[in-house]
């Protein structure tokens, strides 16, 4: 029974680890088609992002405030990450719109450049996050004990997709970003600034892997080579859920999270993960867009 | 149409990443061997070669045992250098790609006709230089512990083997810590035949099995594996994972409510410098075995440690292949003093019994399989991020590739 509950939790929370770093994917990817490789990397500057600002709170804060730390670094994470994916939109991206292979090699590019930034500023080594005290220990549910650290993640990635969900569909700017996601031309006819919207959107996906970023110091290395551990995985649930819909992204994480979990459990880890990978080509070869497909009257040309 | 083309477009980023992702997880710790040639001997210099990985996945480990092999280098030069010549340093950059290595080290024998070569960490990188340096005969020094089961006539190997690491430590927890044993580690060569000595090691030795598991390098959620340990409930976890799935390991197992009180880790790959990337909150009281640690106390260690923080900053630290790369080059010198000459052949046979007074203690190279006798150190994590040392051997232990002298490791063959 102890090892049942603890298995069905960790698959959640695989699964909302998952769904975080494939999250801004699901944006920078699903809805704006750019293969973006530098993804891993603006979670990394997430996680940077992190360490300088528990650097902070501990050289120049009192003692009893650096636990609180933790609460600022989501939205710095945020911000930074935001004006880096801002910045590689304007001065990139956005002459290679609708030239996917071309901006997969340069995203990739990009990445390498930002990998061998933070080796030059902050060292090859890993560095140490510590985390806030409130964060450690667990409660114990069914003699199984449950980390503060994994539900801490699963609140936040709840957070991060309701966030998400009224942006998206229930705010002016996330209509317009629908609008010119599915037709850019007849959104461009009606006045919307195309221009405006794809950095916008581009911006808010970079800031959501940053703040994945922060969320992994809890539970992983931090170091310059952190995004390619997490870039695969990324991709395969924004690919497996179907692009362009946000249930279809929290689906892909949930299912690759659980069988994961439970393949891993069964087998072990090098084995667990070649298994889920057949699951997935399975599964594609029979529904080819993925869990969800989007429905469009764009013709298919 | 565009559907089918978009879900190639998908698929073909979820290749191409994997792909991306794994030229960047190639972690596994192997050596590089010097070469020696008499050519290099000309004019008032002699040409070393200095082969690590500058750049890669590899730099974290890498770059300070190059920095303690540069420094060594300066120290001898300030001392009058060797035979009255001083060392020039030639660095090649490895770039954590094996064939890279076995093509540098061609080009520091062929090319620079350096007289012996200091370099490598992974296994895979010792593994593709030696066939370099067997046909050309050169010399490489090689300064980290490693799997054992080799002795090649063109490499001395001055980290330990499994006989100065492992066996001693499983032996140590066998009689301190209990008999249940659950080992953990990477996917590759090195943490596998570690694994399959233990198990033979546990079986002569009335210890138990309670689970092996190895993990794909760069790995980084453990809660599955966990709570595997958790339902075994093994008296010791033996840890020969890799690169930063240690940083992931020991988070989680904190979190995962499980103290030392619980049940003892004990690591052969976290050293001091890894201590600072994992935190030393989470690793605290955990244990590691090696054969030096900064804390060490040997005269030879003080001077070393804070010439090492002179030349490199306060905040480095030194640790075990760190100081094995130190020790190398000056075996190296002390051999090359005896013979008299940097001729490799000459050089071999000088350095058979040769001692020095390293930072870790006396050391002596063994003429047969070109190892060196080291002492074995079992040591607990501080709340310093420095290790306490809890046991050690009391002399130096004869290396021992093969365990030749172990009756339970008859049936352990080489793999190559």
């Amino acid at each position: 029974m102890e090892v049942f509950t603890l298995q069905l939790f960790n698959g959640l929370s695989v699964s909302s680890i998952l769904l975080l770093i494939a999250l801004g994917l699901a944006i920078t990817f699903g809805l704006m088609k750019v293969i973006n490789m530098a993804h891993g990397e603006l979670i990394m500057i997430g996680a940077y992002s992190t360490y300088l600002t528990q650097n902070i709170f501990k050289d120049v804060l009192p003692p009893s405030l650096f636990d609180w730390y933790f609460v600022l670094a989501i939205p710095v994470s945020f911000l930074i990450a935001f004006v880096f994916g801002l910045i590689l939109e304007m001065s990139l991206i956005r002459f290679l719109y609708g030239r996917p292979l071309d901006s997969l090699l340069a995203t990739w590019g990009v990445g390498l450049v930002l990998q061998q930034l933070a080796r030059s500023i902050f060292g090859a080594p890993n560095v140490a996050v510590t985390s806030p005290s409130w964060l450690n220990g667990g409660v114990e549910v069914l003699g199984a004990v449950l980390p503060y650290k994994r539900l801490f993640i699963i609140g936040l990635v709840a957070l991060c997709l309701l966030a998400m969900y009224f942006y998206i569909y229930r705010s002016l700017e996330g209509r317009r970003m629908r609008a010119v996601m599915q037709n850019r031309d007849m959104a461009a006819c009606l006045g919307v600034s195309t221009r405006r919207v794809d950095a916008m959107t581009f911006a808010i996906g970079s800031g959501i892997a940053g703040i994945a970023g922060c969320a992994l110091t809890l539970l992983g290395p931090i170091g310059p080579s952190l995004g390619t551990y997490y870039i695969v995985d990324a991709f395969m649930v924004v690919v497996l859920g179907g692009v362009g819909k946000l249930v279809g992204t929290v689906l892909g994480a949930m299912g690759i999270g659980i069988f994961n979990t439970m393949f891993e459990y069964w087998t072990n880890a090098s084995l667990g993960k070649v298994l889920v990978f057949l699951c997935i080509v399975a599964f594609l070869q029979w529904k080819p867009m993925g869990f969800v497909a989007m429905r469009s009257r764009s013709l298919d040309s | 149409m565009k559907k089918k083309w978009f879900y190639q477009m998908g698929l073909t980023a979820v290749v191409l990443s994997m792909v991306l992702a794994a030229c960047g997880n190639n972690e596994e710790p192997a050596s590089t061997t010097s070469g020696g040639n008499s050519g290099a001997a000309s004019g008032d210099t002699i040409k070393v070669g200095v082969l690590h990985s500058l750049s890669g996945t590899m730099a974290i480990s890498e770059v300070s045992v190059r920095d303690a092999e540069i420094m060594a280098i300066e120290e001898i030069n300030a001392a009058g250098g060797v035979l009255g010549k001083k060392l020039v340093a030639v660095e090649e950059d490895g770039a954590s790609d094996w064939p890279t290595f076995a093509e540098k080290a061609r080009k520091l024998i062929s090319e620079d006709k350096v007289a012996t070569v200091f370099g490598g960490w992974t296994s895979s990188s010792r593994k593709a230089m030696k066939p370099v340096f067997e046909e050309l005969n050169g010399l490489l020094w090689y300064p980290v512990q490693y799997e054992g089961l080799e002795s090649s006539p063109n490499i001395f190997y001055t980290g330990a083997t499994t006989n100065q690491q492992i066996v001693p430590a499983v032996d140590w927890l066998l009689e301190n810590r209990g008999k249940k044993f659950y080992l953990l580690g990477s996917d590759y060569v090195f943490p596998r035949t570690a694994n399959l000595i233990i198990k033979e090691q546990l079986k002569a030795k009335g210890g138990e099995l309670a689970g092996e598991e190895y993990t794909p390098l760069g790995h980084t959620d453990y809660s599955t594996i966990i709570s595997k340990i958790k339902a075994a409930k093994p008296d010791v976890v033996f840890n020969t994972l890799n690169g930063d799935s240690n940083v992931a390991f020991f988070k989680q197992l904190k979190d995962a409510g499980i103290t030392v009180q619980d049940m003892t880790t004990l690591s052969v790959s976290v050293a001091e410098e890894e201590i600072r990337g994992i935190g030393v909150d989470v690793l605290q009281g955990h244990l590691a075995a090696w054969n030096y640690y900064q804390t060490t106390d040997t005269p030879a260690n003080k001077s070393f440690v804070a010439n090492y923080k002179k030349k490199y900053g306060e905040n480095r630290v030194t640790a075990d292949p760190i100081e094995a790369g130190y020790t190398a080059v000056y075996l190296w010198k002390a051999a090359v003093e005896k013979a008299g000459s940097t001729d490799v052949d000459k050089v071999k046979e000088a350095a058979k019994g040769l001692e020095w007074d390293a930072p870790e203690g006396k050391v002596k190279i063994d003429g047969e399989t070109q190892h060196i006798y080291k002492t074995v150190r079992i040591g607990e994590v501080q709340a310093d991020g420095q290790f306490k040392e809890l046991w050690n051997s009391g002399e130096a232990v004869k290396p021992d590739p093969y365990l030749k002298g172990y009756d339970w490791a008859a049936s352990i063959k080489p793999t190559e």
